[in-house]
Order: structure tokens, then C-alpha cells, then sequence
């Protein structure tokens, strides 16, 4: 399994790209691969306003439903708008192409509570 | 030795559309006996495209040959779990065909209905029985709808009190459908972890005066039995709140344990599931709830009352939430539910739940071993199996779909969610030591292929009507026309 060290990742399986003060955010090659074929995505609008912790999107597979949740506090400036016309970009290519979001950071401090590829590699092998 | 041999009997059917024949009808209207009448050309369509002609027998021969392709609880069994798919007995289809039930009018005179009014009373009153709870509505047309209404009476009874709570409290073990419910009544949801059963330190630990109520699943949907349900109850009503409970699982507790009693405030009855009514497309669904005391001023309206006169459907219930249903609920489905509870009786109903939890635990000391039990709590109706251990790359998918080669309606899989590939297996009381042993060969028979030859389960199912479905596709990208 793929995680590229110059990400930062969640509990939640999601990854963070950090670029001055624009955070792109995707799901894991191990989230993607838990969940199956993915058949729905579901983003906010440019312009909407995150909140740490809460539901950012939804993911939906043939096994389930999962809500996916913002690492970050921050107002989205962008999102991949082929991306719910092409759910299966998540399991392709869940670190490229299926980049899900950017926002920019409200807090830039909120950086230092995500975790670095060995912390999360350390995760998913104990979880 | 269970083997596939010898089970497939499969007739192949066109669609509607592909059987047509132009000028083939199915009927022979009398001759025209009423002056002639042209219509406005607005309301005339010039042309119906591709609609199927066809004749009576072509359309008989048709479905006919379609139901073949079902399977129901009375082609095999069925063993979906939290779903209860137990056997529906034909008693219940005689009831609710005698005339005063079947041919009656939801708007004659409540005289004219007083048989139809008692069976609605006496319903009333033996769910209450049954549960502990001393008002109940049978209005809901099913268990989602029974959870609103439910939640919807918690958010009135606390409005009453002048109360804005704004929370919901609901456990990662908790029927799929609770948190839609309560997102539907206005609530946000707070999931609690619970590590198998819910414990009283973690509904504390997020337990405030924001939160309305607690819903929990009992027993919950990994089949376990919330030990500590009582106290749990003690304290969210400590701080105000309320407790739902999901009566989905009824079936593990009927006769045996009573959720009034146990502190709850609010549950559902499935009679789809518990009492013996059609479930799935042979519905519709029934969703009665049961609610305690202080929360009876605010049941849907109407609802049968007994006076000088007779029965009657009372309306007067001012704090009421209103009407959830037309007319009365899915009455032909109560006739059912109420010709079961008589037809078993209290022992009967007793042992039904006896039965249920011993079969469960059956199969679960059959496969134990050969497939991963993550918890290791006692069973109750259902038992749930994780892809753990699987061989050469299988999953849970491919299981399932080797149970359809064998002849079986595959379990519940990939639910719940804290299980890592679940496999829900519920039995109900319904079926036979005989019946379980031969489910369970084949289970044993699928481990022992995952270990030697994975094949067989990767190309699953062959011996059915149609082979391994591409799911993803047709979700991506789903074809709902025929011909578009």
C-alpha cells in the first residue's frame, strides 16, 4: 500500500498536502481500498466554510456510506468537479487525480496535530 | 457430502417489450352503447412508443415464470440477519382475508367497523404487553417510520417543557437508519464508540444538557445484549433526556424481557420482522411504537379507544404530533401481526424467542473456527462473523455469493460497520435443526474451498439465474431504460 511521505494524515484516513496556505485533501490508498469500488462522491461548494471534525463530504462504495470528515478548519477555495462524474478516480489514483479539495487554513497551527507518514503507517497497522 | 448437484431449475423469460406482437390484446371491450365523443386534441397522445401488446396468457405465463426467479422464506432459508426473515404462517393470510377485515371501508361508520376497531384495540393492548409500555400507536408503515415518529415525540416532549435540546446520542452498534431518523427530526448526531456492548462511561462522557435522547439498539446489531442498558438509562434520564430504543431485535427479548421495564422510554415494534408479517417486497412493513406514560398525551392521532358505546378512533389529543399516516396504518398487515400473537400465544411467543437465540448460538458453535467471531459475548438471535483469516484473497463478497450455488439467500454482509467484512447470519426460531445443519455444511464446505480451491468462490455464483453482477458499474453508471 502507497503513502507518500511528503503527506500529512489523519485517523480518518485522509491525507493532506500542505502548500503555503492552501491544504489539498484526499482519502488513503487504504481508505479507498477498505472501502471497494466507490460509486458516489459528495463535495461542498467553493466558498463553504469547514469546520474541523465535521462532515466534509460523503463517500459511497458498494459495501457502505461513509461521511468524510475535514482535518482542517478553513473555507473551500477549490474542489475536483470531475471527480463525482468519475467516483472511480478514488481508487485509481486516490493521491492524483482524486484529489478531493483544497481550502485555505484557518489556523495554521491545527498543522501540528496530524500525523506524518510513519506515525500513520503505525496506525493502520495496529488499528 | 453437500454438494451444488442437482439444484438449479431455471426458466428463461423475455422481457415485456420483446414479446410484443402488433394488434395482440388481452381483453374485449362491449360494443359502444353511449354517444360517440371526441377529445380535445390537447389531451390525445398521437402515438404510444414500443407499449407491449400482448394477450392475457402472455402476461400470466410472464410474471408466472418471473416468481420462479424469487426466493422468499417459503422457497428456503433465509438467514439475512437483523432483517428476521422467519416464516410467515399461512393462518395469518386466512385472517386477513375473512370479510369483515378484508371488505371493509377505512371511511364507513365507525358501527359499521366495530370487529375491525377491536382487533386495533386488542393489538394495541397485547404489544403493550408484550413490551411494557402502556400506550401504543400503530400507525407507522414501517421501522424508519416508527423511529420518527418516536424521536418526533421526544422533540414535542421536551418543546412542552420548554426544553431546546439539539443532540442525539446514537452508539456505533445501532440500526443503520437511527441517525437518519434523528438527523430528520432536527437532532445532530453524536456517535458513541462501544467496543461490543454500550458501556455507562461512554454515554457519560458525552452525556449533557443538550442532548435529547439516546438511541440504542436492543439487542444491538451485532447481536449483543446492552448488559448495562439499565443504568445507561438511569443516567441520561438523570440529565433530562430520553432513551429510544430500535425494537428491530425484538425477536431475542419477546417474552422473555420487557425494554419498559428496563428504563426505556420510546421503541418500534417490526411486526415484519417479530410478528411473523411479509417482509421485503412481500410487504408492506408495519411500524408500531409503544411510548411510556408522560409521553402518551403526544401519540399520533387516531388511535382506538374502548367506550360505553364500543371502540372508537380518538382525536382528541391535543399535544398530539398529528397524523403520521393516512387512515389507520397498514391495517391488513395488524390483522396478521395480531392472528400470530394469537395463533402462539405467551408461552408460545416465549419459546419462539427461546428458540430463536438457541439457533443462533447453534450456528455460531458450528462455524466458530472456521470463520473469525470478533466478539466473544454470548449471542443472541443473530450471530456476526468478520472476513478475518479468509484464504487467498476472499471476502465476504465471494462467500455470499458461493451460499447462492448452494442453494441459500445469502446473510447480511458488510454491516454492521465496526466489523471488518461482516457476515450476519440470524436463523430465527422458524427452521429446523435439520435445515441449520445442512446451511452450516455449506458454510464449512465454502471454507474449506476458500482454502483449496478460491475459484469457486471468486466466480460465484454459477448455478444462478445470473452470474457475478458488476456492481460498481451498474451504480456508476446505471442503466433504468430498457431500451434508452
Amino acid at each position: 500500500m502507497d503513502f507518500p511521505e511528503e503527506l500529512k494524515y489523519t485517523e480518518e484516513h485522509e491525507w493532506i498536502m500542505i502548500e503555503g496556505d492552501i491544504a489539498t485533501i484526499g482519502i488513503t490508498d487504504f481508505a479507498q481500498e477498505q472501502l471497494g469500488d466507490i460509486v458516489f462522491v459528495e463535495l461542498p461548494e467553493v466558498g463553504d466554510i469547514l469546520e474541523a471534525g465535521k462532515n466534509l463530504g460523503v463517500v459511497e462504495s458498494v459495501k457502505a456510506v461513509s461521511d468524510v470528515y475535514a482535518p482542517l478548519s478553513g473555507e473551500v477555495v477549490e474542489i475536483n468537479e470531475e471527480l463525482p462524474d468519475e467516483p472511480e478516480t478514488l481508487n485509481n489514483s486516490p493521491y492524483e487525480s482524486g484529489w478531493m479539495i483544497k481550502i485555505k487554513v484557518a489556523d495554521s497551527a491545527a498543522l501540528d496535530n496530524l500525523l506524518d507518514v510513519a506515525a500513520y503507517q503505525e496506525f493502520v497497522e495496529t488499528d | 457430502m453437500i454438494t451444488t448437484e442437482g439444484r438449479g431449475l431455471i426458466l428463461d423469460e423475455k422481457l415485456l417489450f420483446e414479446q410484443s406482437q402488433v394488434g395482440r390484446v388481452g381483453y374485449s371491450i362491449a360494443a359502444l352503447d353511449v354517444p360517440d365523443v371526441t377529445p380535445d386534441r390537447s389531451l390525445v397522445r398521437e402515438e404510444i412508443a414500443d407499449f407491449p401488446e400482448l394477450s392475457e396468457v402472455d402476461v400470466v405465463r410472464h410474471y408466472t415464470r418471473l416468481s420462479t426467479w424469487n426466493y422468499g422464506v417459503d422457497t428456503g432459508f433465509y438467514p439475512l440477519g437483523s432483517c428476521t426473515m422467519k416464516y410467515n404462517p399461512k393462518v395469518n393470510e386466512v385472517a386477513a382475508r375473512l370479510s369483515g377485515f378484508a371488505d371493509i371501508h377505512p371511511l364507513a361508520p365507525e358501527s359499521f367497523n366495530q370487529g375491525a376497531l377491536e382487533l386495533m384495540y386488542n393489538l394495541q393492548r397485547d404489544l403493550g404487553e408484550i413490551s411494557g409500555f402502556p400506550a401504543i400507536t400503530l400507525q407507522p408503515a414501517a421501522g424508519a417510520h416508527g423511529e420518527f415518529a418516536g424521536m418526533l415525540m421526544i422533540r414535542t416532549w421536551h418543546e412542552s417543557k420548554g426544553q431546546k435540546r439539539n443532540k442525539v446520542i446514537i452508539p456505533d452498534t445501532a440500526h443503520g437508519t437511527n441517525p437518519a431518523s434523528a438527523a430528520l427530526c432536527g437532532y445532530e448526531v453524536i456517535t458513541v464508540a462501544s467496543d461490543g456492548i454500550l458501556s455507562k462511561e461512554a454515554v457519560a462522557a458525552v452525556m449533557d444538557d443538550d442532548v435529547a435522547a439516546l438511541m440504542v439498539t436492543n439487542p444491538n446489531t451485532l447481536g449483543l445484549f446492552e448488559a448495562d442498558i439499565r443504568e445507561i438509562c438511569d443516567l441520561v434520564h438523570e440529565r433530562g433526556g430520553l432513551v429510544y430504543s430500535d425494537g428491530a431485535n425484538l425477536n431475542a427479548l419477546m417474552g422473555i424481557s420487557r425494554p419498559g421495564d428496563i428504563g426505556i422510554d420510546v421503541m418500534h415494534f417490526n411486526l415484519h420482522k417479530t410478528f411473523s408479517t411479509p417482509h421485503g417486497g412481500g410487504g408492506p412493513g408495519s411500524g408500531p411504537v409503544g411510548v411510556v406514560e408522560k409521553l402518551q398525551p403526544f401519540l399520533p392521532v387516531p388511535f382506538v379507544v374502548k367506550g360505553d358505546d364500543g371502540y372508537k378512533l380518538e382525536y382528541d389529543c391535543p399535544e398530539s404530533i398529528g397524523r403520521l399516516k393516512s387512515f389507520y396504518g397498514h391495517f391488513a398487515i395488524l390483522v396478521r401481526a395480531y392472528s400470530y400473537i394469537l395463533s402462539m400465544g405467551g408461552e408460545g411467543l416465549n419459546r419462539a424467542t427461546e428458540l430463536a437465540v438457541l439457533n443462533a448460538n447453534y450456528i455460531r458453535a458450528r462455524l466458530e473456527g472456521a470463520y473469525d467471531l470478533p466478539n466473544q459475548q454470548r449471542s443472541l438471535h443473530d450471530v456476526v462473523f468478520s472476513e478475518d483469516g479468509l484464504p487467498n484473497d476472499c471476502h465476504t463478497l465471494d462467500v455470499a455469493k458461493r451460499l447462492i450455488d448452494y442453494g441459500y439467500h445469502p446473510p447480511t454482509i458488510y454491516f454492521p460497520l465496526v466489523v471488518h467484512g461482516a457476515l450476519m447470519i440470524e436463523p430465527t426460531e422458524t427452521e429446523s435443526k435439520q435445515t441449520i445443519d445442512e446451511f452450516c455444511d455449506a458454510m464449512l464446505a465454502i471454507a474449506e474451498e476458500a482454502k483449496n480451491s478460491p475459484e469457486l468462490l471468486k466466480q460465484a455464483p454459477v448455478r444462478a439465474k445470473v452470474k457475478r453482477l458488476d456492481e460498481a458499474t451498474a451504480a456508476r453508471k446505471p442503466k433504468l431504460r430498457w431500451n434508452g
